[in-house]
């Protein structure tokens, strides 16, 4: 199988209330991500939009941002999930033999979107929906669960966001770099119990892009420092209804997880850091465990002792993760920039030393209903 | 390069305007169901599956993960896809790419609506800018009607012309036992039902329709173990235009004439006319039956109203064109294009029925959608 690179990437600063319009935030990492690769847009044979026509209020969202994408005459599609789907499909593509170069682009305003109403709408319209059940308080639901299959506790679940925040102080373009202590997450708000205010990713506006070459155009348009491979994958969804499921349970994740090791030929022990879906505090703890880093139960332990932070074992979420800043959809692409970034080197403060292989998480659906798992490689 | 890739199993649901008896999880399952009927498949023999509609039709986030039982997703690899009208065909081809990348060997692509439960008309008009353009082309007939207006005063077309079309659409539809709509129906009948925008009238359009299909695909060595006559694909090939309706060029379809000219190409087609044994195309007004005959180079600019006259593209003519009866018989829109794709499959499989076009060999898919967009597959019996 030809493999497929990852050769330019361009961010907004994350933050609320951006006054550019969906165009110009599409434009704005558009131009930087070809900028980065050293490629102009007649070199892109093809676009993928990850927006969603919920969180825009628009139907057909990548009809808005096309002509900001470069997509006139060309084909654009659009993945509406988390960005890692749609590095996939743009990695498909390529892989297909019908496309050379791909930019995957993705949105979001979340200032301008209401995210009460637009998750309820995930739950089925007859029973669930009626209780009002949203992201906040399904995941409550979530925690409580895996707080009492494990023992673990609100304040190891308050570990995380301590971590992420004071990660972000390193990040210029995370919204929430913050010094805060274990003590100042328990006594944040409460949203849903057991989840406080600062249990929860905040709403964010903001855009990434990144462009994908296959292995001759990447050799052919970039620099070998410019080349961070896609080197493993893996998705798998879990039954809808939480009913279902034991919210506790990672099946699903394992599954992704290990085909995506399997196809990188690499194993948990492998990874250098780790961008992991945060948008709960608990949500790092669950998915470090699936991810195959700690056995079941067991990540709350390893967080204590540090093995996860900047300068532990192997970092997770040295961008701050989404906890520091949560533009929806945009979210996983934000993550496997971040990890192309440190692989080539380029993270600035945050730069987790000697990084080889990383590995970026992304999520569908209410509770992780569905994953997405990348390995990427120089 | 990547694998050559076969339709193996289509599966589509009975449309109708209002299918009571079933949500819309349920629509996806009758035609999951059927399509693995079809292919003689088992749902364990799905290594990943792809789903698309159009969000503000049934108010359902997430659509990949709420239609995991209808899907049979359970503990596969899913995700949603969607681009408006030509959802259909962007599912159909991101099924195509997942087993031409060589990832997945055998792939599930469902589209569906339920548009008994959606406000079509509103949930359509905000893809316009809201500041610019969502009042003057609120909804899908306004743009269709003033490229048709255009192309009359251009080359000469007339209402009738239209008709002709819409007649061939409906009575192939009464050989089609999925079709939403079934009906005889008369040049006359077309031209004195109600006008919906000049020079559109009723039996013009395509209705608002209930419904689900799904098509099976496979990499070559898995469609040719699994398949007696696999339809292959040839070419996948999509074109977009600007944003902005304003922006359009209104005499012609740029992207249908850009997109077919490339497909063409790939596939080694040189006089489609003659090449083709079938089409099914998403004319979503019998008025694109006329003009956009121009830009799939069935003739030159403005020859499309005499190949209409005469009955090029009826069953017993030269092409015949939407045996299925099309789109302005049945219309669930998320999957209006991938029945397309499905009855082509069909036609060269030689499953199609009472619709069946005599020895298929290639056939000719379109989708349209967003700001005048085209896709473009060409399938075939043969191996590309």
């Amino acid at each position: 199988m030809e493999r497929v690179a990852v050769i330019g990437v361009g961010q907004t600063r994350y933050e609320q209330g951006k006054r550019e319009t969906f165009p110009e935030l599409v434009f704005e990492v558009a131009t930087k991500a070809l900028e980065d690769a050293g490629i102009d847009i007649t070199r892109i044979d093809n676009i993928v939009s990850v927006s969603s026509d919920f969180w825009d209020g628009r139907t057909i969202s990548s009809m808005a941002i096309q002509d900001a994408a470069g997509a006139y005459g060309k084909d654009i599609t659009t993945v509406e999930g988390d960005g890692t789907f749609g590095v996939l499909y743009g990695m498909m593509r390529i892989l297909s033999g019908s496309f050379g170069v791909t930019l995957v682009v993705s949105h979001h305003k979340g200032t301008e979107s209401s995210m009460n109403g637009i998750t309820n709408t995930s739950f089925d319209p007859l029973v669930e929906r009626k209780l009002g059940l949203d992201a906040v308080s399904s995941a409550a639901l979530q925690a409580r669960r895996y707080m009492s299959k494990y023992g673990v506790l609100e304040e190891q679940f308050a570990l995380v966001p301590v971590k992420n925040h004071g990660n972000a102080k390193r990040n210029p373009l995370a919204m929430l770099p913050m010094d805060i202590t274990v003590e100042d997450v328990m006594n944040s708000p409460v949203l849903a119990t057991p989840l406080k205010k600062l249990d929860c990713s905040p709403v964010t506006d903001g855009a990434c892009a990144l462009v994908l070459a296959a292995d001759r155009e990447a050799k052919k348009l970039t620099t070998p420092a410019k080349r961070v491979w896609l080197k493993g994958v893996g998705h798998c969804t879990d039954a809808y209804r939480l009913g279902d499921r034991d919210l506790a349970d990672t099946r699903a994740l394992k599954k992704a997880a290990n085909k995506a090791y399997e196809m990188a030929g690499v194993g948990p022990a492998d990874i250098d850091l780790a961008e992991v879906y945060d948008a709960f505090s608990y949500m790092e703890l669950m998915w470090l465990e699936g991810l195959g880093f700690c056995d079941d139960g067991m990540a709350a332990g390893d967080m204590e002792r540090g093995l996860f932070d900047f300068d532990g074992k192997m970092p997770v979420n040295a961008s701050g993760g989404r906890l520091s800043a949560n533009p929806v959809q945009v979210a996983g692409l934000a993550s496997v920039a971040e990890c192309v970034l440190q692989l080539r080197g380029e993270a600035g403060d945050r730069q987790v030393e000697g990084a080889g292989t990383a590995l970026a998480h992304g999520i569908n659906g209410m509770c992780g209903q569905s994953h997405c798992v990348w390995v990427l490689g120089k | 390069m990547g694998n050559r890739v076969g339709v193996i199993g289509v599966g589509q649901t009975h449309h109708a305007s209002r299918r009571l008896d079933a949500s819309g999880v349920e629509l996806i399952a009758e035609a999951v169901t059927r399509a693995l009927d079809d292919a003689e498949l088992t749902i364990d023999q799905i290594d990943a599956v792809v789903i698309g509609n159009m969000d503000h039709f049934e108010n359902i986030n997430y659509v990949d993960m709420w239609a995991t039982d209808g899907l049979g997703s359970f503990m596969k690899p899913v995700f949603k896809v969607t681009t408006g009208g030509t959802t259909g065909t962007t599912v159909g081809m991101c099924g195509y790419y997942h087993a031409a990348s060589g990832l997945f060997d055998v792939v599930l692509a469902v589209g569906w609506e339920k548009n008994s439960e959606s406000d079509t008309q509103a949930a359509i008009a905000t893809c316009a800018n809201p500041v610019l353009e969502r009042d003057p082309f609120a909804g899908a007939i306004g743009p269709l009607a003033t490229e048709y207006s255009m192309y009359m005063k251009a080359y000469g077309a007339t209402e009738e012309d239209a008709a002709l079309v819409a007649v061939r659409d409906r009575n192939n539809a009464l050989n089609n036992p999925y079709a939403h709509n079934r009906m005889e129906c008369t040049v006359e009948d077309v031209m004195n039902s109600p006008m919906l925008s000049y020079p559109i009238k009723f039996l013009d359009m395509c209705p608002r329709s209930d419904g689900a299909c799904a098509v099976i695909l496979a990499s070559e060595e898995k469609a040719k173990r699994l398949c007696p006559r696999p339809a292959w694909i040839h070419a996948s090939v999509v074109r977009h235009d600007y944003t902005h309706f304003g922006d359009l060029e209104w005499q012609w379809m740029p992207t249908l004439e850009r997109g077919s000219a490339v497909a063409y190409k790939i596939a080694g087609i040189t006089d489609p006319l003659k090449q083709f044994d079938v089409a099914e195309l998403y004319l979503p007004a019998s008025t694109t039956g006329v003009k956009w005959m121009d830009s799939l180079w069935f003739c030159d600019k403005g020859g499309a109203p005499e190949l209409i006259r005469k009955n090029t593209f009826g069953m017993d003519g030269v092409l015949p064109i939407n045996p299925s009866g099309g789109v302005i018989s049945t219309n669930p829109i998320g999957a209006t294009a991938l029945i397309r794709i499905g009855e082509a499959a069909w036609q060269i499989m030689g499953k199609a029925g009472d619709r069946q076009v005599p020895d298929v060999n290639k056939a000719l898919v379109t989708g349209f959608g967003g700001c005048s967009w085209s896709d473009i597959m060409i399938l075939g019996a043969d191996l590309p």
